[in-house]
């Protein structure tokens, strides 16, 4: 395994040196030899996978450059619209769908010469933070079979882990990439909110979605990041003007750069003592390598999570109204009318921790409370961003935990859904602020699995993000288990 | 009490489709009576992924409008209103709920009464369901059919204060917003195609009292008569409950067309929770002071400008029937035309509200210069007034020279002697009429006159000709 | 600090929601998500008057497209997802009320 899987595949591939096909088996070899026990796909595309590596390699015989990502296996959440091909946001309710058109991004990274593998699994419709709740089966950590992937983009954060594909397309509403990430000891970005184009991403929580890269390499995500950014006219809140550069400074180093560490973060309820240990030793690692590092305090922090399990499920509940088994999806056979129908067809194409979260929406939207919950909720989204501009008068990047522990058992928080709400707590203040952030492996645990750190950086940070990532990534120690591939 | 000491307060909603060629959030064609379903994409679907990017010329009519109706034009928001229905394909409509794009205006009836404009806001609109079953109505179909071409069509929804009091109010009121819609060129205010959209909300109290009753929203008036009528049936219907004892209940109310009632459709207690939230896949619009007031210059003068033009060139009132017409019609122009020529403004009015209007698929073609010049004519007696009638009528009909017309028909002015001379004819023939009249008796005055009209074949002045008759008489 | 969430106000919101709930679920959904909404009480207590709410993280506006006819998607393709259709059309089970 080389240190930018995909980079150094699409290098080789349009250099003459690969071929797209050649590379493809390798990765689908694997995927026979593992994807059963881990269920990181709802479905595998071998067959257009085959082609559209033939036309890479035939595009290369004729001399033509087929792009940054030439021939780069890619693993797509199944939550990003394929066309003509099944997108299924792992619910009963879209099971069979197939879409019309392709998502912004998913056209992107085909136009970059990328060959899509397959449609990862993840919790229905993105709620979730161990891709138990799919309408399919849970995926499980490449890592300890035993454990989840994380969420809600496990799936996708397997993919990468099991070597099934170098790079992976997830969302993040309040962590579901790089909380993920961190449980696989893989890298996870959710880039600057505008900076990569919703259009064709399923929508869970629209003010909070974002789409970004999985892969093995700081260097990977940087390279796939700056394919997916920029404008794109479909998205009303895709920001004008070009994206950050991710790439542009990956070996700066950070002497100089002005790190803080988030007080609130690190000291969030639920986090275990290794994973703070460990970021605490990442901030001392950026200290020797000649960053300024120092705590800082973001207060409005500690009201992430509250805020978040407001605003999201509010989206959702209304984002999701739309499944009514009239147009496409999942109907109820046997309603008497309109009313019943919607009602049965919901009922039995939505899975629990849906229903939950359009209900807690439902609530927190309806007459009476809606100053209450989601009024309120949006008063302190702005006072977070207060207090993420005021540090950031102080800092170039901020510092913090990812997940609050390493990869837990099938199963360990599906009883509590607050348990697992909690695995967000450090992840959220990002997607309130539209901030980008992203997971970095930083050495593991006492059990052995990889735990990760996480650089968040102010609105169009991306380029200093991961510059500081990409130093960290020098500067980790080795990791525990790794998949070898 | 007597059905005076009641008075109505009405408040109108308007909905009006705008003639943009897109919908409001995406590419498709925004186009009446295509095959169904064939104006659609993944946004007016509402699939899953996509989402709405706002039309620029919506956002555009939406300021003509609310110029139009004085109103302020103000950055705003667009908001979700969710309610589940199977022509809103995302299960929640996109709409303006606190910041709407225009606030606070006003519109004023041809009398020059003012009707308060609380709001004019954008939102999309929805499919259309066909109702199949015996019946082909929503009550008794086994099951419907929705077309989604219509949904997403930009609407401007126009929301009057209760400053109304009668039906024929609300019908002036409508035919003045739907004159000025027309004249914005944001919306055809086709009310019978559907893109005109009235509601009313209708309550009653005693005459000076000064809270408002408790009001019932009335549905589907699908023409300015049924609104006027669904208004009287309404507000006699709550004063009559009243009457006897009863309380009117706030709901709303559907107008059968046929039965001339209302009746209920949904009270207040099952009224919708719409769980309104700023919507999160539109950002703000924020007109520019310059685009405003580009807007505000391109407009037209608006019906209500045009009136007090046509009235002062006529010296009448504005409101009175020929001003009104002369509008209506769009004839205005061929007056102000014929008065820079020269005539007569009131004489102009009469003959363009009269028989222009009466061929009004001609007027495109008349000749200003020659409509003037007939006008002209007629004011200085050169012909006379069914003469000049008989001359537009053939301009209209084919053009060319006032005064080659008159000729071709002989309408060579009459001349005072000669209407003398028919004038004495007329009594020599008519003795006894005659004396009846000498005697005083003025009633037998039109007889004579009828035969003077025959007896001139109808060039004959009728003024001078009953001068002469009473010159006669003494 | 708003009342808590009751079992009634569960089963009103499932119905607002257009979902059924079971007896159990109901009971386990009250339950949950009065869980949520306690931990919700840090928020529903701080003093936020004169803060503005933030709808959107980035401060963007007028975003706005030219009014430029663009091909949609062919009505076969689209029906062809539909649990029902029927002359061109998606068809659903009778509809007992008008539109609001």
């Amino acid at each position: 395994m080389t240190a930018n899987p995909a980079a150094d595949i699409a290098g080789a591939i349009r250099r003459g040196e690969k071929t797209a096909s050649g590379v493809l088996e390798e990765h689908l070899a694997r995927v026979q030899a593992r994807e059963p026990e881990i269920h990181a796909f709802n479905l595998v595309l071998e067959e257009n996978a085959r082609d559209t590596a033939a036309q890479i390699d035939a595009a290369v015989a004729r001399g033509v450059d087929p792009g940054p990502l030439a021939g780069v296996p890619i693993a797509l959440k199944d939550n990003l619209c394929t066309r003509g091909v099944p997108t299924t946001c792992s619910s009963r309710m879209l099971a069979g769908w197939r879409p019309p058109y392709d998502a912004t991004v998913v056209a992107r990274v085909t136009a970059a010469g990328a060959v899509a593998i397959g449609k990862t699994n993840l919790d229905e419709f993105a709620m979730g933070s161990s891709t138990e709740n799919s309408a399919f089966g849970p995926t499980r950590n490449p890592l300890d079979p035993s454990r989840v992937p994380g969420g809600s983009s496990g799936g996708s954060a397997a993919a990468v882990a099991a070597g099934f594909a170098p790079l992976a397309l997830g969302s993040d509403t309040g962590g579901s990439i790089r909380q993920p990430a961190a449980l696989c000891g893989v890298v996870g970005t959710k880039p600057t909110y505008g900076v990569v184009s919703r259009y064709g991403l399923v929508a869970f929580a629209s003010s909070l979605d974002q789409i970004g890269p999985f892969a093995r390499s700081v260097g990977d995500a940087a390279l796939l990041f700056d394919v997916i950014a920029g404008h794109d006219p479909a998205d009303s809140t895709s920001l004008a003007g070009a994206p950050p550069v991710a790439s542009a400074a990956l070996e700066h180093g950070v002497d100089g750069l002005r790190v803080g560490l988030v007080t609130e973060l690190v000291g969030a309820e639920g986090l275990s003592g290794e994973v703070v240990a460990g970021t605490r030793a990442a901030a001392e690692a950026l200290a020797s390598a000649g960053a300024k590092v120092e705590e800082v305090s973001v207060p409005a922090t500690v009201y992430g999570l509250s805020a978040y399990y407001l605003i999201a499920p509010a989206e959702a509940s209304s984002n999701l109204s739309r499944y009514d088994g009239v147009r496409y999806g999942h109907r109820a056979t046997g309603a008497a009318d309109i009313t019943d129908m919607y009602i049965a067809s919901r009922s039995e194409g939505f899975g629990p921790e849906v229903k939950r979260r359009i209900m807690l929406g439902t609530y927190a939207l309806s007459a009476g409370y809606y100053d209450a919950y989601y009024g309120q909720a949006q008063k302190v989204r702005t006072l977070i961003i207060r207090d993420f501009e005021v540090a950031y008068q102080s800092f170039d990047v901020l510092l913090s935990p990812t997940a609050p522990g390493t990869a837990f058992p099938l199963g360990a928080k599906t009883a509590d859904p607050l348990l697992m709400y909690l695995n967000d707590v450090c992840t959220i203040p990002s997607n309130l602020a539209g901030h980008p952030a992203m997971s970095v492996p930083w050495g593991a645990g006492a059990d052995g699995l990889p735990l990760g750190v996480q650089v968040l950086a102010p609105a169009l940070g991306e380029t200093v993000m991961f510059q500081v990532a990409a130093t960290l990534e020098r500067l980790a120690p080795a990791a525990g288990r790794k998949v070898e591939s | 009490m007597s059905r005076s000491e009641w008075e109505m307060v009405i408040g109108l909603e308007v909905h009006t489709e705008l003639r943009t060629a897109t919908k409001l959030f995406c590419g498709c064609a925004n186009h009446f009576g295509d095959e169904p379903n064939t104006n659609v994409c993944p946004v007016c679907l509402g699939l899953p992924g996509s989402l709405p990017v706002l039309n620029r010329t919506a956002v555009e009519y939406a300021i003509r409008i609310g110029t139009a109706l004085h109103c302020t034009v103000q950055p705003s928001l667009f908001h979700r209103k969710n309610y589940f229905y199977p022509d809103m394909p995302k299960d929640y409509q996109i709409s303006q709920y606190d910041v709407p794009i225009n606030a606070d205006g006003w519109l004023a009836l041809p009398d020059g009464r003012r009707v308060g404009i609380e709001r004019a806001h954008i939102e999309e609109d929805t499919g259309k369901s066909t109702h199949v079953g015996e019946s082909g109505r929503i009550h008794g179909a086994d099951h419907s059919l929705v077309d989604y071409n219509r949904a997403g069509v930009p609407l401007v929804e126009i929301v009057g204060r209760p400053d109304l009091r009668s039906g024929d109010d609300a019908r002036i009121y409508v035919d003045e917003l739907r004159a000025i819609l027309v004249a914005t060129g944001a919306s055809d205010g086709k009310m019978e195609e559907g893109s005109l959209r009235v509601d009313a909300n209708v309550s009653v109290r005693p005459r000076g009292a000064a809270d408002l009753g408790t009001r019932c929203e009335i549905k589907n008036m699908n023409s300015l008569r049924s609104l006027g009528r669904a208004i009287e049936y309404e507000a006699t219907r709550q004063i009559t409950l009243l009457e006897e004892g009863g309380t009117v209940s706030q709901e709303t109310r559907h107008w059968d067309e046929g039965t001339g009632r209302t009746s209920t459709m949904r009270s207040k207690e099952d009224a919708y929770d719409y769980r309104y939230f700023p919507e999160p896949d539109l950002v703000p619009i924020v007109p520019s002071e310059e685009w405003i007031r580009a807007v505000a210059d391109a407009l037209p003068p608006m019906p209500g400008d045009r009136r007090s033009a046509v009235a002062a060139a006529a010296k009448l009132a504005p409101d009175a029937d020929p001003v009104v017409t002369v509008v209506r019609l769009d004839l205005d122009s061929l007056l102000h035309a014929a008065v820079a020529a020269g005539a007569d403004g009131g004489l102009a009015v009469k003959r363009l509200a009269n028989e222009v209007a009466s061929s009004l698929e001609r007027a495109a073609v008349l000749d200003p210069v020659a409509f003037a010049t007939v006008v002209q004519m007629e004011s200085r007696s050169a012909l006379t007034p069914a003469q000049a009638r008989t001359v537009l009528k053939d301009l209209l009909e084919g053009g060319g020279d006032p005064a080659a017309i008159a000729k071709a028909h002989g309408f060579e002015a009459m001349a005072s002697d000669a209407l003398a001379d028919a004038v004495d004819q007329v009594i020599a023939e008519n003795p006894g009429e005659w004396e009846r009249f000498a005697g005083g008796e003025d009633k037998v005055q039109g007889f004579l006159i009828g035969k003077i009209k025959a007896a001139t074949g109808g060039n004959a002045d009728l003024k001078e000709a009953s001068a002469l008759l009473r010159g006669r008489r003494s | 600090m708003a009342t808590p969430i009751s079992t009634a106000d569960v089963a009103h919101v499932a119905r607002l929601a257009r979902l059924a709930l079971s007896d159990e679920e109901l009971d386990q959904f009250t339950g949950q998500l009065a869980a949520v909404l306690a931990h919700a009480a840090d928020i529903e207590a701080l003093d936020t008057a004169g803060v503005p709410p933030t709808a959107h993280a980035l401060p963007i506006h007028n975003v706005l497209r030219d009014d430029v006819v663009v091909a949609g998607v062919d009505r076969e393709e689209v029906l062809a997802q539909a649990p029902a259709a029927e002359s061109g059309r998606f068809r659903v089970p009778r509809i007992l009320g008008e539109a609001p």
